[in-house]
């Protein structure tokens, strides 16, 4: 229906993932600005927002959002969509990593590693983590609600003592080990045929290691977001959403309450697994102490501030969550600047910075800046903690609220509905 | 929380009796603990993942007051151990002003919402406290001044701490307190407020009220485990830092065996997760090459997970009425 665009004559129009011409456009767009953002061309550098992005810096750190919304896709399956609080998420990313590592690492005196290529290590990873999530579907489903999240606190406090126990996978102690890198090998030969994490040639380009990660990553996480989106539409995605909206209805409905929960973990593990394992790869070395609670709250936050129950809040959210630690470092990197320029808001600037001992203020930029002026580090840390309470308090619908308001403001502009 | 050397004692009977006040006392600990997510629980129908950073921030308070500020020792001068308790009290009513600011400013206005809302509320919440906290003391290590510091005495050939005797009498004071509170008028409140919020507002119960003594309460309570869990046997004997936060998640099994909304259930679910945890660590170390290092540490989630798949509400907690 020209000129109509909410008149929906059949169900499949209805149920479309981009119903709008407008719609296909922006995605259309989106996607190809996404192909073309690692690299420093002329038009692209030109926009505003995304020009940064060749410089590699920023282009890592956007690695590492891409990896992170794998793992926050998979939370949205569990709390967004079936609405059962996990805290328990940075568990199965672990898992997921100690079987990347133990398939594709290398073996050593007091290390076990089979050395398999990643297209066995990456999928296995997501399996395994899933195998898990089943495996304590029959806990978990028994306990709803906030007994839920204490009962997957407890996954991650037992995870990590069996890092401890086995360090013959996760490494020693506090430094973990070498993860396999990200390359396609066909079997255990020397020279991988796809190489990820190197700087190298593509065709006639010449491509840095991030600019590979980055085109390999961006086709997992829209392959694997394409496919969360899809699953909303179907028998299982509504199933969920009626358990999350009222569980016993949903039974008296039909809903089989215990299946779909089952699926729903083993789904949200898959993706935690992926991401975990993706993750450990892409930093390299990473201490069994990164699959901790504050991990698990890193993903609930991003869920959070981007929108509970939204697949493009989850991109917010990490975005959000990511980006927010170099954005702060930079606002506090410009304060200091300013503070020291002696120009005419200088002493404002000053009253918030402290640059060592003697000088007031609540932020140290100084270089060993521990105790009480707080280090940018920790700043950050506050500011996502404060960002969920308002969120929550103010905006529970998140970012992808905040821009539903924008956008149905302007749709009925001048008009006010 | 660091783990402490074993000291052997002399005998069976004499080690026994050692690891049952070392039960007690950490169990006592644990009970404390667990009564204060009950209070909040019961007034709020939330589990405030923020207890830990209170503990965390009264143990800071503790040393603040008493060393730093010499409260009240500067005007009583009277003797030591005094000024400790006083100044623990001190410390203690500071986390409970603590507690009523966070919860007049973020958990009031979600009267009303979904318990999961504020939850997650409450852990934006311990990212916040014990960043400050932690970041606030971090490289300076602080003292608590305890009176007993790190004494001990006999009982035939077994050594037990003062501190366990201080915590275990600590708890039962508490617990007294509890259950007398539980009979007065705002007990009754808050018990009518934990069965039905509108119901509670409809025969005129202050539920805003209920909401702030339950948090003040329920941060004292956190605040006096944590000056307790990082005492000698258990702590650095100062403030304990971001390991130290972790000792409160080793208490929420507790609260859930024992049942997220009985006080008796904080009580007996503290107990049996204090003992699991010192007799593992005491009579299982043989196996300790088996069971990894630090295996005691999570006793408590086995206990929990076992006594959930047994009775998913806890031991004396209410099972939910599920409405369509």
């Amino acid at each position: 229906m020209r000129g109509r665009p909410n008149l929906y004559t059949s169900y499949e129009a209805e149920s479309q993932l981009f119903p709008t011409t407008t719609h296909k456009v922006a995605l259309g767009l989106g996607l190809l600005v996404l192909v073309l953002m690692p690299f420093d061309l002329p038009v692209i550098n030109q926009l505003p927002f995304v020009r940064f992005l060749g410089d590699s810096i920023w282009l890592r750190l956007v690695n590492k959002m891409l990896i992170f919304t794998i793992g926050a896709l998979g939370l949205h399956l569990l709390s967004g969509l079936a609405g059962q609080l996990s805290l328990g998420h940075a568990f199965f990313g672990g898992v997921g990593a100690s079987t990347a590592v133990l398939m594709g690492g290398k073996a050593s005196a007091n290390l076990w590693g089979w050395g398999l290529p990643m297209w066995v290590w990456l999928p296995a990873a997501g399996m395994v983590a899933a195998l898990i999530g089943i495996a304590i579907a029959p806990t978990a489903v028994r306990v709803r609600g906030l007994y839920l999240g204490i009962v997957t606190l407890g996954l991650v406090f037992i995870g990590l003592h069996l890092s401890r126990m086995f360090p013959e996978i996760a490494g020693p102690g506090d430094l973990g080990r070498k993860w396999p890198r990200m390359e396609l090998r066909l079997w255990k030969e020397e020279e991988p045929f796809l190489d990820f994490s190197r700087d190298g040639h593509w065709l006639w380009f010449d491509a840095s290691k991030h600019q590979k990660t980055y085109f390999f990553l961006l086709v997992i996480v829209v392959l694997m977001a394409w496919w969360v989106a899809n699953l909303g539409r179907t028998r299982t995605g509504r199933a969920l959403a009626a358990i999350r909206d009222r569980d016993i209805a949903a039974e008296i409905m039909g809903v089989h309450e215990y299946r779909y929960k089952t699926t729903a973990f083993a789904l949200s593990s898959f993706y935690a697994g992926v991401s975990g394992a993706l993750f450990a790869s892409f930093v390299g070395q990473v201490p069994p102490e990164q699959w901790s609670l504050r991990a698990s709250v890193t993903f609930l936050a991003a869920l959070l501030i981007g929108g509970m129950g939204r697949v493009s809040g989850v991109f917010m959210g990490s975005f959000f969550v990511i980006m927010s630690t170099r954005f702060v470092e930079e606002v506090v990197d410009w304060a200091k600047h300013q503070a020291e320029a002696d120009g005419l808001f200088s002493g404002f600037f000053d009253f918030f910075i402290s640059r060592g001992t003697g000088d007031g203020g609540l932020i140290s930029v100084a270089e060993t800046a521990m105790g009480y002026p707080l280090p940018a580090s920790a700043l950050d840390e506050i500011i996502y903690g404060v960002l969920i309470i308002v969120f929550l308090l103010f905006e529970p619908l998140g970012l992808s609220g905040i821009w539903m308001k924008v956008r149905n403001y302007w749709k009925g502009w001048p008009f006010s509905y | 929380m660091t783990v402490l050397p074993v000291v052997f004692a002399a005998n069976a009977v004499d080690t026994f009796v050692q690891t049952f006040f070392r039960g007690a006392a950490l169990g006592s600990l644990y009970a404390l603990l667990a009564l204060s997510f009950v209070l909040v629980f019961k007034a709020t129908q939330t589990v405030n993942f923020a207890q830990g950073a209170m503990a965390l921030a009264g143990t800071w308070f503790l040393s603040m007051v008493f060393i730093d500020w010499e409260i009240p020792g500067r005007w009583l001068g009277g003797p030591m151990w005094l000024n400790w308790v006083l100044a623990v009290v001190v410390a203690a009513l500071m986390t409970g002003v603590l507690g009523l600011v966070v919860e007049r400013f973020t958990i009031r206005p979600l009267i009303g919402q979904p318990h999961f809302t504020m939850a997650m509320v409450t852990l934006g919440l311990e990212v916040v406290i014990q960043v400050v906290s932690v970041d606030a003391v971090f490289l300076t290590p602080r003292v608590l001044g305890v009176p007993w510091g790190a004494d001990t005495f006999r009982i035939g050939g077994a050594y037990v701490a003062w501190s366990y005797v201080a915590a275990i009498g600590m708890a039962a004071v508490t617990f007294i307190w509890a259950w007398q509170f539980f009979k007065t008028r705002a007990g009754v409140a808050m018990r009518a407020t934990a069965f039905d919020q509108e119901a509670a507002l409809a025969q005129g119960i202050n539920v805003g009220r209920v909401f702030a003594i339950a948090w003040a309460a329920g941060a004292a309570i956190a605040a006096l485990s944590g000056i307790f869990a990082s005492m000698s046997p258990w702590g650095p004997a100062g403030v304990a830092s971001r390991e130290g936060a972790f000792f409160v998640f080793r208490a929420l099994p507790a609260v859930v065996l024992g049942g997220l909304d009985s006080a008796t259930g904080a009580l007996v679910g503290g107990l049996i997760i204090g003992f699991a945890e010192v007799f593992a660590g005491q009579y299982l170390a043989d196996h300790a090459n088996l069971l990894g290092y630090g295996y005691q540490q999570v006793v408590p989630y086995v206990v929990m997970l076992i006594g959930l798949l047994i009775r998913p509400y806890g031991i004396f907690g209410t099972k939910e009425v599920r409405r369509v």
